[in-house]
Formats: structure tokens, C-alpha cells, sequence
């Protein structure tokens, strides 16, 4: 495994999200309300975006990369900032439409894995007309 | 030396329904103002088609169908969150940023000599390309006038040029025409030919006491930044607005009072909330309205400035005023097409002049103002407004062909099959 998918319940990273964080430990199970505790707030926009410039939100359809627990309907965080790596998760444009796969960069070869028995892995030979949109950092989905 | 590099995103309204739209790489596309009136984006395809920018989209339905052209109303919102995206880009690469317009910056690469700023560019070009999908194409010069210059250049060479290093600059300028320098409008564009002066390098040429007697101070700064020197500096800080205006053109024409008096009382709302959210008052209040020149209808337009008795930002007391006016101009028997309103005679709130007859409760209208444009920051525009300004406004701006709102709306992201 090469991808960690972290799975989350779905925020709405409209507004900052913000819960309290306390620094210092709880004892029991019974935090004290008091404010004196409370050192920071946690930003989920912080912690799931790194560069607000480059990422982008996309919807899902389809289930081709199911293995990697992208299932339809969920949230995928793209930051097109990060370069493609090998078994990078990508947003790729094929014959004008997007996609999602799994990049595979060996000796010099290029190929396009699914997450999904029933998918074959596709070849890209540098001719073809293929493009990476950007590098799914994330999935969003919601229990 | 100082240095300025412009980046100016090519065309940037078409380039933006490119990226979440991958189909229409190659094709002909165009992009529709207000009202899928006149177009305002188009690109280098539907160019090559012989379709001029501002052209009634009409005249060209035939050419449309025959190539097959794209097009796209506008999406303001989704244009203006890629322009943030490029902007917010653009600032890892100079201290200093201007954002010029929604598609162009200056940065200032003063003290960049180091650097071979071709590369620079280069390397801009190709990190604004990565992050956003947008081309861009960057030109770096001396002065900001040159540096316009060396944008055009770029873009018909590989996207980023450098005057500053180029060796053969008289060639170069005198193959740009004169009504393509910054600042030289149609105007004095014409004056200059009849001069004989057609080219960048004839106008940096030309006498200074000449410039001066014919295009002022202004013209003489822009022939001094064609010899290198730069008079125009870096406005990180835009300069205080001069007025306000809220004017569109309607869905359908307006044929009536009461649907007039709406969309002036709606205009006037909104250029009141803009006018509130930038601290200021307005003591002169301007509203006019027109029938559509493209059009056979008998034509008739009309403005009319009134004075406030006291700047103001209250959306009430700007309302009275508005449609008193708009009151006064109406004539029936035409069918109109546009309307609008301008606050102008700004002065910042805390700088009112007070009135000696003034009776009204100003402290009591500010708290109502407040609370009216919190609500609609969070539960969306129009939330609470005027009855005035109508509630089925039937005369609403029409976008019939606009794509989604990929970054801006949850509801509409891009979709991505995985099949």
C-alpha cells in the first residue's frame, strides 16, 4: 500500500472548522468546561488543505477505485501543486473526460492502475492524449 | 534598475471553462456577457474564426453553428475564484504583487539581476500552469508600460519574454502600433497618426514640450516610460474608489414603471451594500436608464444626478432619492434595456459633514444597515431586502448557458467517473 486513504466524516470545509483542543490531559472522561484549558483550535481546512491556490474539490461517480476506499459519491481533495509520484492516487484526463487511477512509474513506463479486480491496467504510451489534472491527497466519505 | 514583470492570463474567461472542462481543448469557444449579449472571451480558435472581441453574439449565429463555436454565459463566480487562485500563486515569486485586473498582475523583480528572469518567467509560467491549469504568459521589462509590451511578445513567442536583456529594441517597438501602448487611448491615438506618429518607437521619440502640449503630464509619463524610465509604481494599495455603480442590463425588457422602479430599487440596494462594506457615504446620487441601440424600438436614454442633503450609506434614505430620480426620467411607450445607479461624492463615514435641518435618527439606521447586511452574508444575498425593489423580478440578468460553480458551490464540484 502505498496510498493512505484517510476517511473522514464529512465536514463542510466551507466556513473553518474549528473544534477546541486541549493541551493538557483529561483525566477522566469529563472535560472541564473551563476556557483557561483551551490552547488552540484544530482547523480541518488546515490540517486536509496545504496549498488553498491549487486544490480543488471533486465528486465521484463509479466504482473503479473501490480498493482504495474511493467508493461513488464521495469527496476527493485534489492539490495539483504536488507532482506525481509512483503510486500516486491522480486525477487524469482521458479523451476529455476526468478520471481517477493510480499512477505506476517503472523503468521508464507509464501506467494506469485500478482499484478494482474487474479493471485491467491500462498502458500509456506518450502519444496518447493524457494528462495529469492533479494528486488526490484525500477522500471525503461519509459514513 | 528597477524590473516589473507582467503576468496576464490568456484568455483568461475561456481558459477557466478549459479546466474543469477538458472537451473543449482545440475547439472554438467564446464566452457571453451579461445577458449572453456581446462577447467578452474568445479563443485563440474562435479568433482565428474572425470573431471580434465585444461583437452582439447575435450577428454571429450563423458562424456559431456553421463551426460548431462553444459558448458559455459568463461565471463570474467561478472567473473570480481562479483569479484569487492565480493571484495567491503569482505571490511566492515577489515580495510585491499589484493586481492590476481579475487576469493581470505586476510583480516587481527589482534586485532579481541574479537570475536569468527569461527562465524566471519560464518558471512562473509553469507553476501558475500547474497549481491553477491556467496559461499565462509573462512579460518582463524596465518600466510597466515596456513590460505590457514585452507581455504581447510573449505570448506570440513561448509565454515569457524579457525586454530588458533584448538587444534589438528599436525593431521591436517599432512594430508595435501606437493605440497598443498602455495609457494611449483611441483618442490620442488618432491625434498622434495624424502626426505621423503610428509606432511605440515614433511616440518614444517625440518631443517632450509636444507630448506634453498634447496629452499632458499623463502622455509625457508614458513616452518616459517607453525610454526606460520608470515613472509608474507598484499600487499595492488600490486608490480610494471615485464612485460606485451597480447597472446591468435586464433579462427582458422593461416596459413598465413598477418593474423599473424595482430594478433601480434593487441596483440601489446593492450599490448601497458595497458602499457600506468599503466605510463610505455618498452625497451625489446619479441613476440612468436606456432602450437597446442594437435594436429597431424607438431609442431614448436619460441621467439624472441628485444631490443628498447629507452623505450618506443608509440604504432607505439613498432608495427615496433613487426613485425620485429614475421617477423623473421614466417615459412610458419604450422598451428599455438597461438601468443603473452610481454613488458618488464619496467620503469616508467617519468625515459626514452634519446638517442643521437633518432630523434623521442616523444611530438607529446604522444598527438597521448592520444587521441587514450580516444576514445576507449568512443566508446569502437578497435575504432581507427592500419590498421596493420587487419580489418576482421577472427583469433579473439572464445567464442561459453557464457552466457550474466547480469551485465555489458543493453542489456543483466537477464530477470525475471511475469506470
Amino acid at each position: 500500500m502505498t496510498t493512505k486513504v484517510v476517511v473522514v466524516s464529512a465536514p463542510d470545509l466551507s466556513t473553518a472548522f474549528k473544534l477546541p483542543i486541549f493541551l493538557e490531559r483529561v483525566p477522566a472522561g469529563f472535560p472541564s468546561p473551563a476556557g483557561d484549558y483551551m490552547e488552540g483550535k484544530l482547523d480541518l481546512n488546515q490540517h486536509l488543505v496545504k496549498h488553498p491556490a491549487a486544490t480543488f474539490f471533486v465528486r465521484v461517480t463509479g466504482d473503479s477505485m473501490i480498493e482504495k476506499g474511493i467508493h461513488s459519491g464521495d469527496l476527493l481533495i485534489v492539490d495539483r501543486s504536488l507532482d506525481p509520484k509512483d503510486g500516486s492516487i491522480v486525477i487524469v484526463v482521458l479523451d476529455g473526460e476526468h478520471t481517477v487511477k493510480q499512477l505506476e512509474k517503472r523503468k521508464g513506463k507509464l501506467r494506469l492502475l485500478s482499484a478494482n479486480k474487474n479493471y485491467e491496467p491500462m498502458e500509456v504510451s506518450e502519444r496518447q492524449s493524457f494528462e495529469i489534472w492533479g494528486v488526490v491527497t484525500n477522500v471525503i466519505h461519509p459514513l | 534598475m528597477p524590473l516589473f514583470a507582467l503576468v496576464d492570463c490568456n484568455n483568461f474567461y475561456v481558459s477557466c471553462e478549459r479546466v474543469f472542462n477538458p472537451k473543449l481543448a482545440g475547439k472554438p469557444v467564446i464566452v457571453l456577457g451579461n445577458n449572453d449579449g456581446i462577447v467578452v472571451a474568445r479563443s485563440n480558435e474562435a479568433k482565428a474564426l474572425g470573431i471580434p472581441m465585444g461583437a452582439p453574439a447575435f450577428k454571429y449565429r450563423d458562424l456559431i453553428r456553421q463551426h460548431d463555436i462553444q459558448v458559455f454565459s459568463s461565471n463570474y463566480a467561478l472567473y473570480g475564484d481562479m483569479s484569487q487562485r492565480v493571484m495567491e500563486t503569482l505571490q511566492q515569486f515577489s515580495p510585491e504583487l499589484e493586481v492590476y485586473s481579475i487576469d493581470e498582475a505586476f510583480l516587481n523583480l527589482s534586485g532579481f539581476t541574479h537570475t536569468n528572469l527569461t527562465d524566471y518567467g519560464r518558471t512562473i509560467r509553469s507553476t501558475v500552469r500547474q497549481w491553477t491549469g491556467l496559461p499565462v504568459s509573462v512579460g518582463i521589462a524596465e518600466t510597466k508600460t515596456l513590460a505590457k509590451i514585452a507581455n504581447h511578445v510573449a505570448k506570440k513567442a513561448d509565454g515569457a519574454f524579457d525586454l530588458s536583456v533584448w538587444q534589438d529594441r528599436d525593431s521591436l517597438l517599432a512594430g508595435v502600433p501606437v493605440e497598443e501602448v498602455w495609457g494611449i487611448g483611441p483618442n490620442h491615438a488618432r491625434r498622434l497618426k495624424l502626426y505621423g506618429i503610428t509606432t511605440a518607437l515614433g511616440l518614444r521619440g517625440a518631443d517632450d514640450h509636444w507630448i506634453r502640449k498634447q496629452m499632458g503630464v499623463v502622455g509625457l509619463r508614458t513616452v518616459q516610460e517607453l525610454r526606460g524610465i520608470s515613472c509608474l509604481a507598484l499600487e499595492q494599495c488600490p486608490p480610494p474608489k471615485q464612485g460606485i455603480t451597480c447597472s446591468r442590463a435586464f433579462g427582458k425588457p422593461i416596459t413598465t414603471l413598477t418593474e423599473m422602479r424595482e430594478a433601480v430599487a434593487a441596483y440601489t440596494a446593492r450599490a448601497a451594500e458595497k458602499l457600506r462594506g468599503e466605510q463610505l457615504a455618498a452625497s451625489v446620487l446619479t441613476v440612468f436608464l436606456t432602450t437597446n441601440p442594437f435594436k429597431d424600438d424607438p431609442q431614448y436614454s436619460n441621467t439624472l444626478t441628485l444631490r443628498l442633503p447629507v452623505a450618506t450609506d443608509a440604504t432607505p434614505e439613498l432608495l427615496r432619492v433613487a426613485l425620485q430620480g429614475i421617477e423623473a426620467i421614466y417615459r412610458d411607450e419604450y422598451r428599455y434595456k438597461k438601468a443603473g445607479v452610481m454613488l458618488l461624492g464619496l467620503v469616508p463615514v467617519g468625515q459626514v459633514q452634519a446638517n442643521l435641518f437633518d432630523h434623521a435618527d442616523r444611530e438607529r439606521s446604522k444598527r438597521l444597515m448592520k444587521a441587514v447586511d450580516s444576514m445576507n452574508v449568512r443566508y446569502g444575498a437578497d435575504t432581507v431586502r427592500c419590498a421596493a425593489s420587487g419580489l418576482t423580478q421577472h427583469w433579473r440578468t439572464k445567464f442561459t448557458k453557464r457552466s457550474s460553480g466547480y469551485t465555489t458551490d458543493w453542489h456543483e464540484l466537477p464530477l470525475v467517473h471511475v469506470n
